[in-house]
């Protein structure tokens, strides 16, 4: 028996949750740093399983198999693949970096961080950082749609209560409805794929990796393939069903803006990945002209929308549009390195994005604005959040040298493949992304800073600090040595390849 | 010692960035100690590029001090590193315009450790493009680069600084889009990224044959195309110039200097460099267009910059001017290949290429130094300032009759070379080109005329605003370029030496 | 005749019996003021019953007893542990109501109910299966209109009355009609009957109809539920919560048993099977929707258990094993769940005498307790994981594809989105919105003991059940395979 590392990953966020929750109301204090002790607990765990992940075994690795219904071949089986062990890593480090944002701050100029009920925040953010981790490391589809499912319902919670009070109830409704109507879509997929593999294989099972062996006939494959994928990646934020996002963004607080852009639409993407293309295969192949046209309309619509945004977060939201655009982009060219690309871009648009909306987040709780015309001259008052943020800009143009460029180069390789069209066109995006990005950290760090502002924007504390420099860290690291990151994501891509070729 | 002998390449490249994330660490107040330590670190580089210069055999042919770095295997690209004379001659140029660079920017006061170091950056991005033998590497350092200079103009710059930065940044990452989806197309065909084979395998896909479902000729014709209008950019060719007068204009001096000195020759070495190579078909096929392209900058380069009133704009177009001769030389080569005239244009094109860089910068620079005292750079605002700063005066008229192409100066070397090379290949637009040298020499005297000469506008000879002479931090930016300008135009051999037996092998 | 096994087969209704009597005799001796202590004892023994059949009572392999009156298999004594338990926690909640609290009588309404529902999930017989549901009925009718001073409680009481007399007499003709048709009132011999084809596949039509009315009525499903809400928000609110679980779970119970055994032959049960399927899709439909504009929580609970009895319909309408022991299952996460929901009202509504949803604004900085509660409750309602709903709906849904019947479960699942909907927008005056003045601190929700031992008992129920769900998943497939 080793070390069950996965399932006290998955896990711990869970005891977290619990534990805050049976803390007394007013312990405020102790709630953060019992938060900020069990995330970071998380990211080492998941450091230590990125870092001990067996390159040159690749499959399937830190595999535990525990029963659960096995009259129902539902069973916790936990495991994670070159593509899977980057997200974990991923939701390690925005848990970490999610929880400093969101420590508060008592000055009274900067309504920073959480200051109502803290305690019950954080658990909420832990329940869906369960969900979160749950499904990175699910091999069950059984297992995967419930974590799933527990990811969807702390948001609203999160949002409803937390979030910013203009928008917050419609957001948060038309969030939770959306992934809820994409979630249980992709459940009557996973269902009708469950008893079509118990017809050709006799065996009445979850279990992904005998699914992905159970011959699904073509014409099933291609009829169950849309609502399976399209229904796993409405949270990836897929065009045209992407309208919840940006909303969701805009009204979410801080932490949970950064959990939402930077771990949950991966979540989708994942998904969609996991069940939609590895499982039905044939499917994906019929309608990769679909998911490749949206995907593409996906990318410039979006750079497009976020060219012409004037609320800052709008224009991170929509932009994450365009950025989960390229992962799906990535997924739909069905090539190795297409699916190499998308595999890095969604530790690059994570850690990226995560960066960005805590950078607009410690503007606005100083600023109370989020109008770009209407800010201005941070970069005197904030100049280490600038830093970060111009390195959150680099990244999302595609900048070589940052985890951008190392992800979005393999995905148009991947899409020469398959149209150079397609390529063409997307690649405008570039351009825009680059328009936008310089024209916004020109406007708000650099520009005149406002007279209202003078005095009262005060310098990020420590922690935040700590928390861009995490970001950071990993999208440079990543860039400058795509070895960190790239060999792992190939080993997950080979295998879908297989899967791929095999059918 | 064996380290840096197996290194030097490196090692050169490398370096300015990692004084750069060094200097992160350094206090912000101690304004000195940066300015030291940026010029320190800019210098060894230079040093370690003179050396190498000297260790380097012209007669082997190929790349030499070759080194190779695994770096994203998955697309099966690596960091390799290597020179050549075409590249050594260039690697020389921007490490000796770099530490001058950075001293002609000792007088920035705001911000000077991020001034510094985004100097630094911008070194390494700059080299990188002239020493990578690997496309995507190439094309990595070719976008580093623009990043630091985007910042240095919309930081550092003057009034339109906004405007100017983000045309600027609009042009190029438009230019270099071409330029990306043209490398992943051959990066997606030959799944490598590695230049020497690339080069091999490309040339000799046999014409017959489809790629992607397009004809070879097609995909061919394209990519040909995708990389042109991106060096063209950056060039600038005409009618793509139109972002350079105006990032030239609102520049810091240094980035000035650093952006005519250095960046402009990227555009024109990816032309040497790749196109030529990998496109001998479609150059020549193309030519006609290109020196067609290359005379209308000649002309309209020189004419724009007659008419302007403002002295650094006047400088900015007549850099359209000079590198209009760079592209006609390659358009001949391209149209001749290997004839002896064409090696003979190529080795103009590739000199002048380094004058350009030399007079360029020192015009530029030479202009912020006015600049700086007066606080205008309108023409009509000067007047007769030769008796007032007598020293400053004979450097700018030294300078401008260099860029001019006097004979005995550089500049008369390399455009008497690109002339005498394309007039059997390309006559009549070598022809109308030579024109255009009648209006250099028009917009060059006016400028001199009206800064040195005329009637002395009484403002600047008493008073606060009294004229003050160079001093002798800006003598010694200006004296390595003064004595290389002499040096090349009497002395020419030991660096055409280097060039000429690298056109002959490569071409 | 009368054996162990016979013995052992109605057991819990011994049980039940002994507490009952027991309630009679001590509920004298205590005082006005201790007479809420029935309760105790009331919960307590059923607890001690439950504990009892399970260590003694439990069934071997299916075997008929007191003479075929009854069926004694996991199905039924599964249904009965439900029942028993959801009977407990309703003494539990019964304690502190003004007007049941301190009124013996009132527990020995629920235990005689009890009965009598025990009886419908082990029926094997029609006639015994028309006494047991006559036993479980009409002390629920009292129990609806127990509040005499309240107009809202007598007409809840009159109304469930009439129009269960009315529908189960309908119900009584289609079993003598059976009887007529067929010369036996056995079930498990009719099944043999209807396979030979002794009754005429138009007059067995007619008869299933009839029945489905009676059973409708039960389950409340479209078009039988017009009663649902007016009842549910008339009644007792403990009341409420036992009608509109174990009620409907024994209703379901006698489906299952009937359906199954009697009637399985495909000529039949294409029939029905479209029938039952169409009025699930009804349900569904018109249970969610009319929730929506709800702004009394009773009422809201009420149309959403009638669109709940549309997902447990397509686990019948699947007809295999997989159905059946999901519509179990999902019954036992349902019980729970609705139990606790009512709970919440009902604490809610004796600590500030409100039932709107409006007046729930602030309840979770009042009582963070409850609010948890809620949260649990109402998200199992909507089915999310990691409580009992999710699963439940999962399996109904799975039971539906196998079976073929895809268009039922998206229908189901886009329903379910609508009903997300206003669960949570619940959710939100508890967690979002604050009272008038913000002062939440100064308004705490007290829970008396019982309430908050049935309360806690039910969260846990509702969580253990969405996260460790193979025991129950288990015991509801042994039973569902007594059916085939």
């Amino acid at each position: 028996m080793t070390f069950p590392v996965l399932s006290i990953i998955t896990f711990t966020p869970l005891v977290a949750a619990l534990i805050l929750l049976l803390m007394p109301v007013n312990r405020k204090n102790e709630a953060r740093v019992v938060a900020l002790a069990s995330a970071t607990f998380a990211l080492i765990l998941s450091l230590w399983v990125y870092f001990n992940y067996d390159q040159s075994i690749a499959g399937y690795q830190f595999v535990e198999k525990y029963e659960w219904l096995p009259a129902l071949g539902i069973s916790l089986h936990f495991g994670v693949d070159g593509i899977g062990a980057p997200l974990v890593l991923l939701t390690g480090v925005v848990m970490f970096t999610g929880v400093l944002i969101s420590w508060g701050d008592d000055n009274p100029h900067v309504m920073a961080g959480i200051q109502d009920r803290p305690r019950e925040f954080f658990a909420f953010l832990f329940i869906l950082a369960w969900g979160v981790l749950g499904v990175f490391v699910s091999l069950d589809l059984f297992m995967l749609i419930f974590f799933y499912e527990i990811a969807v319902f702390p948001m609203y919670l999160l949002i409803v209560i937390w979030g910013w009070s203009v928008t917050r109830e419609y957001a948060a409704m038309k969030l939770t409805l959306y992934l809820l109507i994409g979630s249980v879509v992709s459940l009557v997929g996973a269902l009708a794929m469950y008893f079509a593999q118990y017809q050709n294989t006799g065996v009445l099972t979850f279990n992904m990796l005998t699914m992905e062996s159970a011959r699904f006939s073509p014409s099933f494959q291609i009829i169950w393939f849309l609502p399976v994928f399209l229904g796993f990646a409405v949270l990836g934020g897929i065009w045209p069903l992407h309208n919840w996002s940006p909303d969701g963004h805009v009204a979410a607080p801080t932490a949970v803006s950064m959990f939402h852009a930077g771990v949950l639409m991966k979540l989708g993407a994942f998904a969609a990945l996991r069940v939609g293309i590895m499982l039905l295969p044939e499917g994906a192949k019929y309608w990769q002209w679909l998911i490749m046209a949206f995907a593409a309309i996906a990318v410039v619509y979006g750079a497009y929308i976020a060219f012409v945004q004037k609320d800052f977060k709008y224009m991170v939201g929509f932009s994450s549009v365009s950025h989960m655009g390229l992962v799906m982009l990535g997924f739909s060219t069905l090539n190795a390195d297409g699916l190499l690309g998308s595999g890095l871009q969604m530790f690059s648009h994570g850690a990226m994005t995560a960066l960005f909306f805590a950078v607009v987040g410690m503007i606005y709780d100083r600023a109370h604005t989020r109008q770009i015309p209407e800010l201005g001259g941070m970069s005197k008052a904030m100049p280490f959040a600038t830093v970060g943020f111009i390195i959150g800009g680099l990244v999302s143009m595609g900048m070589p040298l940052f985890s951008g460029f190392i992800a979005e180069f393999p995905i148009f390789m991947g899409v020469w493949q398959v149209h150079w069209f397609v390529a063409v066109i997307c690649s405008i995006s570039i351009v825009i992304t680059a328009a936008y990005i310089m024209r916004n950290i020109r406007q708000v760090f650099f520009g005149d800073m406002p007279e209202k502002f003078e005095g009262h924007i005060t310098d990020i504390t420590i922690l935040d600090k700590v928390a861009i420099t995490t970001l950071c860290i990993f999208m440079i690291v990543i860039g400058a040595y795509p070895k960190f990151m790239a060999p792992m994501v190939q080993t997950g891509v080979e295998y879908i390849m297989r899967l791929l070729g095999g059918s | 010692m064996d380290f840096i002998s197996t290194h030097f390449l490196s090692l050169i490249l490398f370096l300015p960035a990692l004084a750069a994330v060094f200097m992160l660490f350094l206090p912000k107040e101690e304004i000195k100690l940066l300015r030291w330590f940026a010029l320190g670190a800019s210098l060894i580089p230079f040093l370690l590029s003179v050396s190498i210069w000297f260790q380097f055999k012209s007669s082997i042919p190929g790349f030499q001090f070759q080194e190779r770095y695994e770096w994203y295997e998955a697309l099966g690209s690596t960091v390799h590193l290597g020179v050549d004379g075409l590249s050594l001659t260039m690697v020389l140029l921007t490490t000796l315009l770099t530490p001058l660079a950075i001293l002609a920017s000792f007088n920035i006061t705001d911000k000077v450790k991020a001034y510094m170091m985004l100097f630094l950056f911008l070194e390494t991005g700059m080299l990188g493009v002239f020493m990578s033998l690997d496309l995507l590497v190439f094309f990595v350092f070719w976008e580093v680069g623009l990043i630091p200079m985007y910042f240095l103009i919309n930081q550092w710059g003057s009034a339109n600084r906004n405007y100017a930065s983000m045309k600027f940044l609009i042009f190029t990452m438009g230019g270099s889009l071409g330029l990306l989806l043209a490398i992943q197309l051959l990066g997606v065909l030959f799944e490598t990224y590695d230049l020497l084979a690339l080069t091999q395998r490309w040339t000799s896909l046999q014409p017959d044959s489809t790629l992607l479902g397009m004809s070879v000729s097609t995909v061919k014709a394209i990519a040909f195309w995708a990389f042109t209008i991106a060096f063209a950019i950056k060039v600038p060719i005409w009618p793509f110039h139109t972002w350079l007068p105006d990032a030239h204009t609102e520049a810091p001096t240094a980035g000035s200097m650093i952006l005519a000195g250095v960046l402009l020759k990227l555009g024109a070495y990816g032309f040497l460099r790749l196109i030529l190579p990998l496109y001998p078909v479609e150059a020549r096929y193309f030519a006609g267009a290109l020196a067609f392209l290359a005379t209308a900058a000649i002309i309209f380069g020189a004419l724009a910059s007659f008419a302007q009133t403002d002295f650094k704009r006047l400088v900015a177009y007549s850099s359209v001017n000079h590198m209009g001769f760079v592209v006609l030389g390659i358009a001949a080569a391209g149209l001749a290949h290997g004839t002896p005239d064409a090696t003979i244009a190529l080795n103009g094109a590739i000199l002048q290429m380094f004058n350009h860089g030399l007079s360029a910068a020192g015009m530029f620079f030479l202009v912020g130094v006015l600049y700086e005292r007066t606080h205008t750079r309108n023409l009509e605002e000067y007047g007769g300032l030769f008796t007032l700063v007598p020293i400053y005066g004979g450097i700018l008229i030294f300078t401008s009759m260099a860029s001019l192409g006097l004979p005995g100066l550089n500049g008369f070397i390399s455009e008497f070379l690109i002339v005498r090379g394309s007039w059997p290949i390309l006559t009549i637009y070598t022809a109308v080109s030579m024109l255009g040298l009648f209006f250099t020499g028009a917009y060059i005297l006016k400028a001199l005329k009206k800064v040195l000469h005329g009637p002395l506008n009484e403002h600047w000879s008493h008073g606060e605003h009294k004229l003050t002479e160079i001093n002798t931090r800006e003598m010694l930016v200006m004296a390595p370029l003064i004595l290389l300008m002499l040096w090349i135009g009497i002395y020419p051999a030991w660096i055409l030496d280097v060039i000429n037996k690298a056109v002959m092998m490569l071409f | 005749m009368f054996t162990s096994i016979s013995f052992a087969s109605i057991l819990p209704e011994i049980l039940i019996l002994i507490v009952g009597m027991l309630v009679l005799i001590i509920e004298p001796f205590w005082k006005e003021e201790k007479r809420r202590n029935v309760g105790w004892l009331t919960a307590g023994g059923l607890f001690a019953a439950m504990l009892i059949s399970f260590l003694a009572g439990q069934p071997g392999a299916p075997t008929s007893a007191l003479g075929g009156m009854i069926r004694f298999d996991w199905l039924g004594f599964f249904f009965k542990m439900l029942f028993m338990f959801a009977g407990a926690a309703t003494a539990l909640l019964m304690m502190d109501h003004e007007q049941l609290g301190k009124r013996g009588e009132a527990y020995l309404l629920l235990l005689a109910s009890l009965i009598g529902m025990n009886l419908m999930a082990v029926s094997s017989d029609l006639i015994m299966l028309f006494l047991a549901i006559e036993t479980a009925s009409i002390p629920l009718y009292a129990l609806a209109g127990f509040m005499l001073g309240d107009d809202k409680s007598t007409e809840a009481g009159f109304k469930y009355l009439l129009f269960g007399i009315l529908t189960t007499t309908i119900m009584l003709y289609g079993f003598s009609l059976v009887f007529g048709f067929s010369g036996t009132t056995d079930i498990y011999q009719l099944a043999e009957m209807f396979r030979v084809g002794a009754i005429a596949p138009l007059a067995a039509f007619g008869i299933l109809a009839l029945i489905l009315v009676g059973i409708g009525f039960k389950v409340a499903f479209v078009p039988f539920h017009f009663w649902a809400p007016d009842v549910y928000e008339g009644s007792p609110t403990p009341v409420a919560g036992f009608l509109s679980t174990a009620s409907k779970a024994a209703g379901y119970a006698v489906l299952l048993r009937l359906f199954f055994i009697a009637f399985p032959e495909p000529s039949l049960s294409a029939s029905w099977t479209t029938t039952l399927a169409i009025i699930a899709a009804i349900s569904m439909i018109v249970g969610n929707l009319l929730a929506l504009p709800q702004t009394n929580i009773k009422r809201l609970l009420a149309y959403s258990s009638i669109a709940h009895t549309g997902y447990t319909l397509i686990g019948v309408v699947a007809l295999t094993q997989l159905g059946a022991a999901s519509v179990v299952f999902y019954l036992a996460a349902y019980i729970l769940t609705n139990l606790l929901a009512f709970g919440i009202a009902m604490a809610f509504s004796k600590a500030t005498g409100l039932e709107n949803i409006q007046d729930y604004a602030g309840m979770s900085r009042r009582s963070p307790w409850l609010g948890l509660m809620m949260l649990t409750a109402f998200l199992s309602l909507t089915g999310m994981p990691p409580f009992g709903g999710f699963v439940a709906k999962v399996v109904v849904f799975a039971a539906g594809i196998q079976a073929g019947y895809v268009w039922l479960v998206v229908l189901g699942v886009i329903t379910s989105v609508i009903g997300a909907y206003y669960y949570l927008n619940a959710l939100k005056f508890v967690y979002l919105y604050r009272m008038p003045n913000q002062d939440e601190e100064n308004h705490p929700i007290p829970l008396s003991r019982p309430y908050a031992i049935a309360l806690v008992a039910l969260t846990l129920g509702v969580i253990l059940i969405g996260t460790i769900f193979a025991p129950w998943f288990n015991w509801s497939d042994a039973g569902a395979l007594n059916l085939f």
